[in-house]
């Protein structure tokens, strides 16, 4: 069963890759001077050029005349169901593994050798646990959603069954990352997702944002990678072996060990856990590494709310929650995880708090809700971590879908200050806007477990950084509580610039604003549905009462570890504390868009250094490229022209050829017939060479 | 095993065909086309025959196996031939990519096509000679003699600065080869034989090992070519036709990684272990310092160049790593660099015949008329960053790491290779592949021939078979590795040495 999950989805991203690649080829315009090769190929991007929202990565070909790909409507059947079978499967064995009995240990199974290289020995394998059926089900649900979604919302894109295909990869590499045994088959699926949402950011490869985004977040994730791929050696150098089982069957006997790396001894398991946790920087678009999340918003909206909310960029979380029983052992490392969880938890918020583009704002919204799964993990409540990661990938996915029917319905405007009372025209994308609204805002009852799915899996969190023990976790939970009322006020203000008030829009826009159809309509229902309920039904399993049978050996605590235990213990009022600031931000967000609209716009003028600073995201992009990539265009630069040209060559071959080429200039004129008198030469010389050798070795 | 000679037949064979094809003694049309359909001909027949070589090989026997010894030159040299793990990998491979090359110069070698043939005929008879010579002065006749037809494919059939080029080539060639000559002469006064399958076995003294390992060093230096005896390598590599870049990136760059694995390690083991550090530095420097210069090239063929030299960064760390996953990495780097690079070269040739310039500003939006093309040069560029999955991967993975065995500073310097490689192929794909089609000369530009597909397409396929199961290559050489790093630690004790860079640190076992 597990083969047929995981491998679906491979087999639909063949086949949809094929049908792709053979009509790409059928179809390509006829060259120069054909009658229909200017609308064809490049008609487009031009109209894209000329329209005044471009720079706002403008979500669809709609000018396009380009006709469909041949066989479109046949892969986005083939992919979407192979999708919705491995989704139900994986919801079989959901309850199978985690409510069922005769799991208790983790099971694996092989599929084949990958590398055995004297004591690495690596298996392409699957581990099932309750871990990994919860991941199945995230992903192969919200996967198969948005499959369903993109046949509405990719309608009128020309390349459909590359997107598809896309899609499908992406998926199989999720969910290889997930039932991965050991961490090199891991990092085969944080490699490949990676690549999946490199193509498919850059699915608009005309777009030179589109390509410029989807490389930066290949490269940023890359720099994580390279923390990722030095832990899997200190682990392999430590442990002898890089599978799971083996790892945590030998944590205690590696606890206390040190570890020679680079200009020192350290405790072994903290060194490792920290470059593990680089890599989950990159993935999880952690503070510092986050620069090419928001960008990545430049792939259309399904990918968005697919990979780079519900799924990939959860992929970090879900490394620390499976790596817990060596976390767990380092304070060290727990208390940076703590820190950077917080930090970017923080940040993210700030910046979220002033964006215009719709799907920039849920972007950071994202990038902050990361960062709570950080604390949770960081304090030791992996259980919280996960669940929350289990809650945002409905109620995130939720708003992503939502905002593509907004942008759907709005004739592709991302631009929320050309929005506006939106409401009346598109109900039900608005109902489902607000459910998720609710869902992360974390609307319910402080002191019981009645609330939408955000209230209950981040006030988990909080209460967690609340009782949390390491030096941050008070520094985090301030951050946690303050950032609550800035995801509150943002997304409200979202909500209220996009469905309130009078339309911004040009009026033949939003005249002809259009509900989206059903197949767009009927993920947004489902995953409301999970938006307001998965907290209140999974509580009590991932972090309540039944945590314990739920997760069976699949997250570790160790002896000391209680946190989960203590937060329940919390005073009333830091149970509270979230729920008074989502009000608190509610109620500025209301005053700001609705009761006064002016106000934002005075605040701007009167604070525009902190406002520009936000705007400009900290001016994070702008630093990097003076740090690292001018730099690095440079000394290559200098590296090529002084150091091969003037250097190497210079002292090497160049001085020694142009005195040879002196001299035989004026021996004989250089002339290709001539090449051969060299190579006569040169056997000459060879041969003189044997010769001597061997009247001087016979001897 | 038959009485057939068959590692000589291999080598031999293309010779066979050069006699053919001298005998075509017309000018026309059709006596062009039948040099090429023998040369292809014969070139297949070669590979037939050493899947026998493959065949008959034994992966658990870590010796020398087909052996086959014949005296020649008295006491001075024999014929010896042979293949263990590691060479038999090398023969394939060679004899594998030989007709791709011949394909790839169907149509864009018109003129001299006779020679051309025959030029690269002998030069698949001295590559495989390389690597099944299994006596001093064959080796050494067999690897100076491959200069020759590559000096000639450069100087004849490159582009405008072919003689630059080819005179730089066999200026850095040649140097580093005479003092490897003066070592193997010395080698034979010292051990009175020049039987590498007894020198494998019995390393030099330590007296003498440190010279001996500077003059091998010297050629296999500037053949792998190491920093910063590299600078041929890019223009070689842009001045040759298709053909001839493939075949320098895929084989004969691999002849300095195969020499320091056949010579400098078995048979100068303590010196091997003292300058083991001086060679972490040079390919930790060639990593950074080539994926630096990669990023700012605006020749596609200068940019694949220095990324070669790159990965053979990674080959040179693993082997000096001393230790069973960085030599079979390294081994496996080699091998899978010689498809990877292969092909991308073959992918370079493919729009260079169309548009005869390498310019990346040339080019652009490719994918808009050539879907097939940017799907393989993807794949292609993927494998050339090391994405699991391709066989790129399976080597920097493995040799890395083993350096992180041997040194942690090494490992993380040259581990952030993997971000730059990422930054230069992937910025090269967006500039040449992606992007609107709005070049004018570009607009009549077609997607991949029939003939073209049978070059690219199998070496793809073999670049994910080997990515996702790289077994066949690694228990080929598996127990060659261990008697190679058996003997070298035994030879390293036994001097005396503590065997600082080798010996994993495995705290819990």
């Amino acid at each position: 069963m597990y083969s047929l999950i995981v491998f679906l989805p491979l087999i639909g991203f063949l086949i949809a890759g094929a049908i792709s690649l053979f009509g790409a080829a059928a179809t390509v315009p006829a060259p120069v001077g054909g009658h229909d090769a200017h609308g064809h190929g490049d008609h487009a991007p031009a109209d894209h050029g000329h329209d005044s929202h471009d720079d706002h990565g403008d979500d669809h070909h709609h000018h396009a005349v380009e006709p469909a790909a041949p066989g479109s409507r046949l892969a986005e059947l083939v992919t979407t169901g192979l999708l919705f079978v491995s989704a139900i499967l994986s919801w079989v064995a959901f309850l199978q593994v985690g409510f069922g009995e005769g799991h208790e240990a983790a099971q694996s199974i092989k599929v084949l050798d990958f590398i055995t290289s004297g004591t690495l020995s690596v298996d392409w394998s699957f581990r099932v646990d309750t871990l990994t059926v919860m991941m199945l089900v995230v992903v192969n649900t919200v996967s198969s959603l948005v499959h369903l979604y993109s046949i509405g919302y990719m309608n009128e894109d020309p390349s459909r069954p590359r997107f598809f295909a896309y899609l499908s990869l992406f998926t199989f590499a999720m969910l290889m990352l997930v039932t991965s045994n050991n961490l090199v088959q891991m990092f085969f699926g944080w490699e490949g997702v990676g690549l999946a949402s490199y193509l498919l950011i850059g699915f608009w490869y005309k777009k030179p944002s589109a390509s410029a985004a989807a490389i930066k977040a290949f490269v940023v994730n890359r720099v994580g990678d390279f923390g990722f791929a030095l832990g899997i050696f200190g682990i392999f150098v430590m442990f002898g072996t890089i599978s799971f089982d083996q790892i945590f069957a030998n944590t205690a006997a590696a606890e206390g060990k040190t570890l020679h790396f680079l200009w020192g001894q350290w405790d072994a398991i903290t060194v490792i856990c920290l470059l593990l946790f680089m890599g989950a920087c990159g993935k999880s678009a952690q503070f510092l590494l986050h620069t090419w999340l928001p960008d990545a918003m430049e792939g259309p909206t399904p990918v968005s709310a697919l990979i780079h909310a519900a799924t990939m960029v959860t992929a970090g979380v879900f490394m620390v929650a499976r790596m817990s029983p060596l976390f767990d052992l380092s304070h060290t490392a727990l208390t940076v995880v703590t820190l950077v969880g917080a930090m970017t938890a923080f940040f993210a918020a700030t910046v979220g708090l002033v964006q215009n583009d719709i799907k920039r704002v849920i972007a950071y919204s994202t990038c902050s809700q990361l960062g709570y799964m950080f604390v949770a993990l960081g304090v030791g409540a992996y259980g919280a971590g996960v669940f929350h990661l289990f809650t945002h990938a409905f109620f995130k996915a939720l708003l992503f879908l939502g905002a593509g029917s907004v942008i759907h319905a709005s004739h592709h405007e991302q631009d929320m200050r050309n929005m506006g009372g939106l409401r009346s025209k598109i109900p039900l994308t608005f109902w489902a806007m607000t459910l998720g609204t609710l869902a992360i805002t974390g609307v319910g009852i402080p002191g019981t477990e009645i609330g939408f799915a955000g209230f209950l899996s981040k006030d988990a969190i909080i209460e967690s950084a609340y009782a949390g023990e390491n030096a941050f976790s008070g520094l985090a939970f301030a951050l946690l509580v303050f950032a609550a009322s800035l995801t509150s006020f943002y997304s409200w203000r979202l909500v209220f610039l996009t469905f309130f008030g009078q339309s911004r829009a040009e009026k033949s826009v939003y005249d002809h604003a259009h509900e989206s159809p059903a197949v767009m309509l009927i993920p947004l229902a489902v995953l409301s549905l999970g938006a307001v309920l998965a907290g209140m039904v999974f509580y009590g399993h991932f972090v309540g009462e039944e945590q314990a049978e739920f997760w069976k050996t699949a997250l570790f605590y160790g002896a000391d570890n209680h946190i989960l235990h203590e937060a329940h213990l919390v005073p009333f009022l830091v149970k509270a504390s979230p729920f008074v600031a989502m009000v608190v931000g509610f109620l500025v967000a209301y005053w700001f868009y609705i009761v006064d609209p002016s106000r934002p716009k005075a605040l701007a003028t009167q604070y525009q250094g902190l406002y520009k600073f936000l705007l400009n995201k900290w001016y994070f992009d702008e630093f990097y490229d003076l740090i690292f990539v001018r730099p690095a265009l440079a000394i290559g630069r200098l590296f090529w022209k002084q150091g091969d040209g003037t250097i190497i060559d210079g002292f090497g071959p160049n001085g020694v050829a142009a005195r040879v080429q002196d001299v035989t200039a004026r021996v004989v004129r250089l002339q290709t017939g001539y090449l051969y008198h060299y190579a006569f030469a040169m056997v000459i010389g060879v041969a003189a060479l044997i010769t001597y050798a061997m009247f001087a070795g016979g001897h | 095993m038959s009485g057939l000679p068959l590692l000589s037949l291999t080598t031999f064979l293309p010779l066979a065909g050069v006699l053919f094809i001298l005998m075509i003694r017309a000018q026309d049309e059709a006596a062009i086309l039948n040099i090429r359909r023998v040369a292809l001909i014969t070139t297949v027949v070669t590979f037939l025959v050493s899947i026998g070589v493959w065949t008959g090989f034994d992966p658990k026997n870590p010796g020398f196996q087909l052996q086959e010894s014949h005296d020649w030159m008295g006491a001075f040299f024999a014929y010896r031939m042979g293949v263990d793990g590691i060479s038999v990998l090398f023969v394939l491979l060679t004899t594998f990519l030989m007709p791709f090359c011949i394909l790839a110069s169907w149509e864009s070698v018109q003129s001299r096509v006779k020679e051309y043939m025959i030029a690269f005929l002998v030069l698949e008879t001295l590559m495989i000679g390389v690597f099944s010579a299994t006596d001093l002065v064959l080796f050494y006749v067999f690897f100076e003699a491959g200069l020759i037809p590559m000096f000639l494919i450069i100087g004849v059939w490159g582009g405008k600065r072919r003689v630059y080029a080819s005179y730089k080539f066999f200026l850095y060639t040649l140097t580093g080869s005479v003092l490897m000559m003066i070592a193997i002469m010395a080698m034979y006064w010292s051990a009175g034989t020049t039987d590498i399958t007894v020198l494998v076995n019995k390393p030099f003294p330590v007296s003498m090992q440190t010279w001996l390992w500077v003059a091998f060093f010297a050629s296999f230096a500037v053949k792998m070519p190491m920093w910063p005896v590299h600078t041929w390598l890019p223009d070689a590599h842009v001045e040759a036709p298709t053909a001839g870049s493939v075949l320098l990136a895929a084989i004969l760059l691999k002849m300095g990684g195969y020499g320091f694995l056949r010579f400098s390690l078995p048979m100068f083991p303590s010196a091997s272990a003292d300058l083991a550090p001086f060679i972490f530095t040079l390919s930790v420097v060639a990593i950074i310092y080539t994926s630096l210069v990669a990023l700012v090239q605006e020749d596609i063929k200068k940019l694949i160049a220095y990324s070669s030299v790159a990965h053979m960064g990674y080959v040179t760390m693993g082997i000096f790593t001393m230790n069973v996953q960085g030599i079979q990495g390294a081994i496996f780097q080699m091998f899978s660099h010689g498809l990877v690079s292969g092909a991308l070269f073959l992918c370079v040739g493919v729009v260079y015949d169309r548009m005869h310039t390498r310019d990346i500003d040339a080019y652009g939006g490719l994918v808009n008329r050539m879907p097939v093309y940017a799907t393989i040069f993807l794949i292609l560029t993927m494998a050339n960053v090391g994405l699991p999955g391709t066989s790129g991967f399976v080597g920097e993975f493995l040799t890395l790491a083993g350096a992180f065995q041997a040194n942690t500073w090494v490992a993380a310097f040259a581990t952030t290779g993997v971000i730059l490689s990422a930054a230069y192929a992937l910025w090269l794909f967006r500039r040449v592949v992606w992007g609107a089609l709005t070049k004018a000369s570009l607009k009549s530009i077609v997607d991949l021939s029939t003939r073209e597909m049978v070059i690219l397409v199998p070496l793809v396929v073999l670049v994910i078979v080997f990515g996702v199961y790289p077994q066949p290559v690694l228990n080929a050489c598996a127990a060659s590795v261990d008697a190679l790093i058996h003997n070298y630690q035994a030879a390293i004790s036994a001097a005396g040495q503590t065997a600082s860079s080798a010996a994993p640190a495995l705290l819990i076992r």
